[in-house]
Order: C-alpha cells, then structure tokens, then sequence
C-alpha cells in the first residue's frame, strides 16, 4: 500500500469512535490521584482470550477508551489499574500476586469477566483457584462472557472520573 | 539580564514540553479515527506520576532514583544552552555545539545505566540497542552542524543562527538543505520515534527506549518522561530554528521575547504535527537496518560538510 493509498484511505474513514455516552453514576470512589490519568496493566492469568479481544476493542478506535484519560502500559511498574482476565490458575496464582506487588501505590485491580469474578465456564476446574479475589484485593468487577468494551470502558472511566 | 532570559526560556520549553507531546499524540489519534485523550494528557500523566511513590526492584541500587534526576538535568541544561528563543547566552557556559552534544551525552549514558541498574534481562537490551543508537547518531550531529558553523567560522550555536537569521540566503543553500535533512534523521532517532524505536510499544522485544524504563516506576518514571521529552524540545527546537530562524529574539527586549515565544511555540508545534502524521504512514525499521538509515544520515551530513567548503 503507497503512501498515497493510506492517505485516502484515512481520508475516507474519517472519525470511528462511536459518540460519548454519560459516565454510568456508581459508589465506588477511586483514589484522587488517578484522577484523569490511568495506565492499565493487563494480566492474563488463564483466560481464553475472549476477553482480551474485547478488552483490545475497548482500546481500539472504536470505543477509544485513550479519550477518558486511559491508557495501556508495557510493565506493571507503569501501570494505575492492572485489568485482571480469565479464571485465575494455580501456575499463576502466584504471578499474579507478584504483577500486582510490582505496582506502585495507588493501585487499582480491575477483575474483567465472569472467569476472574470467580464464575463462568472454568469455575471449580481442577486446575482453577478460584476468582482473582481469592488470591488479591479487587477493587472492580466487570461482568459478562466476555464483557462487552463498552462495559470494561465503563469500569475504566469509573476510575479516572471522566 | 541574561540569566532572565535564559531563566524564561527554561521555563517555556518546560511548559511547552508536554503541549508537544500532546499534540503530537493528538495528531496521531485523529488520523487513525480516533477522538485522542486531549492536548493536556501529558501533562496530567506527569503530574499524577510525580505524586507516586516509586518502587524499587529487588537488588536495584541508587541509580534507580538517581538516573532519573540526572536525566532531567542534562535535558534542562540542553535546553537552556541551545538557542530556543533568542540568541543572548550565558557568558559562564559557552553554547557551543560540542559542549550541548556532550550535555545530551550524559543523559544518554545515564540512560543506559539505568537500564543495566534494573537487572533485568530487557533493560540490559535496551540498553546495548540505546548506546548503539547513540554510536551512530552523535558523529552525524556533530558532522551536520559543523558544515554548518564553517561559513560563520565558529561553532557556537547562536553566532550560527546569528549569521542565518541576518543572511536567509543561506538557509536555502545545498549545504544547509543536507545538513537539515541528516540533523531530522537523527533527531528521530536520538529522541526515540518511528522509524528507530516505536514510543507506543508493547513487544519488549521490539524495544529500545521503553525496554531501559521498563523497570522505573512512580516519580521516577515521571522525571524520566519529562526528561526524555525535554530532549525532543530541545533537539527538535535546534532543527527549527535552524531550518527557519525567523522570530528568533536578536536582543533582550521585552517585545522580541514575547514575539520568539510565539514564533519558536507555533514552529515547534507545527513540526512535531508534521512528525506525527508522518510517523502514521511508518513502520519500525528492523533493528538490524537501523545503522544503514543513519549511515545514510552520516553520508547527508559528511556531503554537506564537503559541499560547505567547496561551494563557498
């Protein structure tokens, strides 16, 4: 593709994001110093990447989760909110104790999905532990098979109060 | 009075700095469809970094928190050395062109300890790939800017910009056209941009300035985002007023101070835009093709060099 077909390409396509819905109103209270600014940490502690498509949807153009003052980090040690997917396996258990250990405080954990709330498809497997809250303090739970981005947004904008 | 100047212009490219970056991921944002976090989000990502305690990795020594302040203070130094605003300098600290080279050198170098300091695998990485980087890209400053400086006969750089602002000829001379193209090449590389290192990666393999941080968190994290930013106003600064040396303050005078801070904040602006969109039609170059783009920056600027001794 030349430089010239990207260029109509962007042309054509304009704006994607879909418009600004009001923040949902809730009772959780998030720490004052994120407010306005988040870096999110994803950890995969045994999801089956439903999930993750829809949490890389949240951060796509379409939903632009970047617009609330969100956005995705490459080390738990950049990271506000570490989003937390899947039903939390005995392997990871202790990864994911450490992941959330390696993020300075204020820290927020985001359980997203029925798995890592404690149910869904791979609850009481063998090899599963349980939700993320048997293993660390969760702050906020999305909830769906897989939540939809608007939902994990949402939780995002819950946080930075935008 | 001097010392004011120099004082206002630290402090403009401070607070012109996360503007910079904001705009840049703005631009960048609307062209790929989407709405973008606002101009501001720099600014209340440092500001909320800065209020973090940082945490340190098991093993790490001083360097950790001590890098960070070292990068800040070269950045700082940098900027108030290269003539962003006008070209009245401090008499105590030449600006010459090795002396802001060598000021950049530090924080480089520093950079590099740091990521060694983590002690973890990626940072060692990054490091290796940050001094190759640095190899390259410092002979190719030094080589451009010296073609420039040969017709004014010195090389410090507000005679430099003196000499262009009162002879706009030579701005669009051969010699002048090559060394701006190399400098722009370096400078993307040396500040971290596409096509030399991805700013918004998160393949740690793929990483260079990002895999050296990958282990600094809190207040450290956000003095080494501001410190690395500065070095793009100050680089990118350099450039533009190289490339169009109008508005630049000749005197101290209120007026023209006021008119320089206008001029540089829109040229500054303008050209990070224009780095931004490009950046949206680029792909990281392989690592291994990194030299070959800046070797052909070093040929730009080793021609020009020729060129300004041959076409004077």
């Amino acid at each position: 593709m030349s430089a010239l077909d990207i260029a109509k390409l962007l042309r054509r396509v304009g704006r994607i994001t879909e418009t600004d819905t009001a923040a949902s109103p809730s009772d959780y209270t998030p720490p004052a110093a994120l407010a306005g600014s988040v870096q999110v940490r994803h950890v995969d502690c045994g999801s089956c990447n439903g999930c993750e498509i829809e949490l890389a949807g949240a951060f796509g153009p379409v939903y632009d989760a970047e617009r609330y003052g969100a956005r995705l980090v490459a080390s738990p040690r950049h990271a506000d909110v570490l989003a937390v997917t899947g039903a939390p396996t005995r392997n990871l258990a202790e990864p994911l104790r450490r992941s959330v250990e390696a993020a300075p405080r204020p820290r927020v954990v985001l359980a997203i999905g029925d798995c890592a709330a404690g149910e869904g498809a791979y609850a009481q497997g063998y090899a599963v532990v349980g939700g993320v809250a048997d293993i660390v303090p969760v702050d906020l739970v999305v909830r769906g098979c897989p939540p939809p981005p608007d939902a994990i947004v949402a939780a995002l904008r819950q946080v930075t109060g935008k | 009075m001097t010392a004011l100047a120099v004082a206002w212009q630290i402090l403009v490219a401070v607070a012109l700095t996360p503007v910079l970056v904001g705009v840049m991921r703005q631009v960048r944002a609307r062209l790929e469809g989407r709405v973008g976090a606002g101009v501001g989000q720099p600014w209340r990502d440092v500001r909320k970094l800065l209020a973090k305690e940082p945490l340190a990795a098991e093993g790490a020594g001083p360097l950790m928190s001590a890098v960070p302040v070292i990068l800040v203070i070269s950045s700082l130094v940098s900027v108030a050395l290269v003539p962003l605003l006008g070209i009245a300098t401090l008499a105590w600290v030449p600006d010459d062109l090795f002396v802001v080279v060598s000021v950049l050198l530090v924080g480089t170098v520093a950079l590099a300890l740091l990521g060694l300091e983590s002690g973890t695998a990626f940072g060692g990485m990054g490091s290796s790939r940050h001094m190759m980087i640095a190899a390259l890209v410092e002979p190719t400053v030094l080589v451009a800017v010296y073609a420039l400086s040969v017709p004014v006969g010195t090389t410090a750089l507000s005679s430099i910009l003196q000499a262009r602002m009162s002879d706009p000829t030579t701005v669009i001379s051969p010699v002048s056209l090559l060394a701006l193209v190399a400098l722009s090449i370096v400078v993307l590389a040396e500040t971290g941009r596409l096509p030399v290192d991805n700013p918004a990666t998160h393949l740690e393999l793929t990483m260079v300035h990002e895999a050296m941080i990958l282990e600094s968190s809190g207040r450290d994290l956000g003095w080494l985002e501001l410190g690395s930013w500065l070095r793009l106003t100050a680089l990118l600064g350099l450039v533009v007023n190289l490339a169009l040396p109008w508005g630049v303050a000749a005197d101290l005078g209120v007026g023209a101070t006021v008119i320089a801070t206008l001029a540089f904040s829109v040229k500054l602006l303008i050209a990070g835009s224009m780095i931004a969109a490009a950046e949206v039609f680029l792909a990281k170059v392989r690592l291994f093709r990194v030299p070959e783009l800046l070797a052909g920056s070093f040929v730009l600027a080793f021609l020009s060099v020729t060129a300004s001794y041959l076409l004077v």
